[in-house]
């Protein structure tokens, strides 16, 4: 076999021993449901679902017809909710339009104080819907299907519901996008901040049963370092999907959507993949720096001085990539997008606003050729620092041994 | 270093390294080493704790780079391109505790290249065949530490490599064991497997090693067959005579050291005889003369130092 599959094999051995021992061990449960407390409690209080709402695309129909009319609508809207599948949106009643009387149905999809994504006028018989392309497309059966239930119990027509399209403003789109950006940036953040700060204390358990010499002798310490970095990266991904079906089985259960967010600039598909390539990068980035700095301590207390300062250098790159995302096109923001660590977080943001491909694909690529090189940086200290015999290895503290200044005791 | 003192010339070897220093915030823990290991042979390296033997073997192995020097291991220049065919049992032994022990052999049979299924199969064959089958499913954390150092040892073994390394491998465990192990070194040595161990304790290092390197203060003042280094000291006399005064005394060697009615020296360069007729002639009546071959102990002493041979004395663990 070659060097590489060499390694490629020891890399394997160390991940799926890692892989097995965290998520068959009984406190793999812990990990598993710990999160999910505070997203129901938050969910309840609605504070986190408020805070989105105020800056997203509602899934409300607004309703400029007459007082009958809106009256019946929000009836057949109330019965079939819960008996039909799929989504229905909420209706507000914006205007009772008295005959005669006009409705500027444009205005009122513009004007931010009515939040509504469509605006319903006309009669039962004939309704009129206006709204952006994509809602009017999704929502043109629902409308129909609410006026023919609001004339009739069993309704044997359906009624044509006329569609006028009203083109999103440019300025509304960024917007929008702006805001998706910055929703997937805390999200990101989120998970590498709860997850990546686990390989943190990685090595120690091979250095407290002393196994990490066998290891050194039989493996490429690279291997190694790689193979705990992808455990962990799987182990992760694990929560995350069990986190991810959990939470969709409660907003399905629940028989409404979530607020939408505005449609990423490549769109949807393609965001949410590089949303997942850009974690799997994030956390390896993060990772394999946190590997590299965890190996040198030797004892749990030693990581657990060291968490907070990790958890800070997380967050300053987080405000960093904040901060970038308000300067677009500025040096702030080329220089979130070339540090590798923030690079995920630029990128991310970037997919949201921009639809160009093939930056992703050099930031990918980028971010990559670092996991490599930290991998093999902390990789080379660990085996220079820490794998020796000689006076005093052991009782030396990280930086001690990482820059060689202090004395031994 | 030393010399070997042994020619090798035309000999294949496992190991060899020439001038191996290395230095740790500027303390030399291995001052210029030379090994040269013969494919096949049981090799010891003795020496007292801190004399450099586990950082020897750390550099031999590749976990850790000499500052200075040249090391060659099974052919290869860089050890980990050859780490398949070593096996390696460190000084401090450790395994996973929540792993069976079939399961550890197996974890440890795959970082050497085996595949986990045959790791494991192979795990649970050679615990049966060393009287420990019905502890295969055991956790680690659950077996005494002599159990747990087995496992570890077979798990070393388990690829059937050309090399094995056991750095103390007496240390921790009871007579019975310790004659098992030996048993077990020997066996690998007649299959042709190079064994190398270091050990602070010479009468493990002389009932199993063809050679030793003697090493004390990070450098080796001897290596070689431990025959040539019990040859290093002139044999040992132990005299007995009826009488305690006379003539002959003067034909006596000057370090001979008077003890109740014995007499010790080194045997004189002229050998015995001249000896024997003074004694005869004086009236001195022997009433027992043996010529002892000094002991790899004693070795050591006049090879190593007297400082050597103490902490040699003192090393924490077995009995020497």
């Amino acid at each position: 076999m070659s060097m590489f599959g060499d390694k490629l094999q020891a890399m394997l051995v160390i991940a799926r021993r890692d892989f097995v021992a965290v998520v068959f061990s009984k406190t793999f449960i812990f990990f598993l449901i710990g999160p999910i407390f505070p997203v129901l409690v938050g969910g309840l209080a609605g504070s986190i679902g408020g805070k989105v709402q105020e800056n997203v695309d509602r899934p409300t129909i607004g309703l400029a017809m007459s007082a009958d009319d809106s009256r019946a609508l929000l009836a057949a809207r109330d019965e079939l909710q819960g008996r039909v599948p799929g989504f229905i949106p909420d209706i507000v009643v914006l205007q009772d339009v008295k005959p005669g009387e006009e409705f500027d149905a444009r205005a009122a999809l513009a004007n931010g104080d009515t939040p509504v994504s469509a605006v319903v006028e006309g009669t039962l018989d004939a309704p009129l819907m206006t709204a952006p392309r994509e809602r009017a497309r999704q929502w043109v059966g629902i409308v129909s299907n609410l006026a023919a239930r609001a004339k009739s119990a069993t309704p044997t027509a359906y009624p044509e519901v006329a569609v006028a399209e009203v083109a999103t403003s440019v300025a509304k789109v960024k917007t929008g996008q702006i805001f998706t950006a910055q929703g997937s940036q805390v999200v990101l953040f989120l998970l590498t901040m709860l997850l990546a700060g686990m390989v943190l204390s990685n090595l120690v358990e091979e250095k407290a049963n002393k196994i990490i010499e066998v290891l050194a002798a039989a493996i490429p310490m690279d291997a190694m370092f790689m193979g705990k970095l992808f455990a962990m990266l799987a182990v992760s991904l694990v929560g995350i999907a069990v986190w991810g079906g959990v939470g969709g089985a409660i907003v399905l259960a629940g028989g409404r959507a979530l607020p939408v967010m505005s449609v990423p600039a490549v769109g949807w598909p393609l965001f949410l993949t590089l949303g997942f390539l850009y974690f799997t990068m994030a956390y390896l980035l993060m990772g394999s720096l946190f590997l590299s700095i965890g190996g040198m301590a030797t004892t749990v207390r030693e990581v657990q001085t060291l968490s907070m300062p990790v958890s800070m250098f997380q967050l300053m790159v987080f405000f960093f990539s904040s901060y970038a995302l308000s300067s677009p096109g500025t040096w702030v923001e080329w220089a979130s997008i070339i540090f590798p660590v923030s690079s995920p977080y630029a990128m991310l943001a970037r997919a949201a606003q921009d639809p160009q491909v093939w930056p992703h694909l050099a930031a990918l690529g980028w971010q990559g050729l670092w996991v490599i090189v930290i991998v093999r940086s902390g990789a080379q200290l660990f085996r220079r620092t820490v794998m020796k015999s000689g006076p005093a290895t052991g009782s030396r503290s990280v930086w001690a041994r990482v820059f060689k200044r202090a004395k031994a005791y | 270093m030393t010399g070997n003192a042994v020619d090798l010339t035309g000999v294949e070897l496992a190991i060899e390294a020439r001038g191996l220093v290395k230095r740790f915030d500027g303390f030399t823990a291995v001052d210029g080493v030379d090994i040269s290991v013969p494919k096949g042979a049981i090799y010891g390296i003795l020496g007292p704790n801190g004399a450099g033997k586990t950082t020897t073997l750390r550099m031999l192995l590749g976990i850790i780079d000499p500052d200075q020097g040249y090391r060659r291991v099974l052919g290869a220049e860089r050890p980990t391109d050859v780490a398949r065919r070593i096996g390696y049992l460190p000084e401090e032994r450790g395994l996973y505790p929540a792993m069976k022990a079939y399961e550890a052999i197996g974890f440890l049979a795959a970082l050497r290249g085996m595949s986990l299924k045959e790791g494991r199969r192979k795990g649970r064959e050679m615990l049966e065949a060393h009287g420990l089958g019905y502890a295969a499913d055991r956790q680690i954390r659950q077996m005494s530490k002599g159990m747990a150092q087995t496992v570890q040892l077979l798990g070393t073994l388990v690829h059937e490599p050309d090399l094995v390394v056991l750095d103390e491998p007496f240390s921790g465990l009871d007579a019975l064991n310790q004659g098992k192990l030996e048993r077990m070194i020997r066996d690998l040595a007649a299959k042709g497997t190079t064994v190398i161990f270091s050990t602070h304790v010479i009468a493990h290092a002389e009932r199993l090693c063809d050679q030793v390197a003697i090493i004390a203060g990070g450098k080796v003042p001897f290596v070689g067959p431990v025959d040539l280094a019990r040859d290093r000291l002139r044999p040992q006399v132990r005299l007995e005579t009826r009488a305690q005064e006379g003539a002959w005394r003067a034909a006596l060697p000057a370090d001979a050291r008077h003890e109740g009615s014995f007499w010790h020296f080194t045997l004189p360069e002229t050998g015995v005889e001249p000896l024997l007729r003074a004694l005869i002639e004086g009236d001195a009546g022997i009433l027992s003369l043996s010529i002892e071959r000094a002991g790899l102990h004693d070795a050591f002493v006049a090879i190593a130092g007297e400082a050597a041979a103490k902490a040699l004395e003192e090393s924490p663990g077995d009995a020497k």
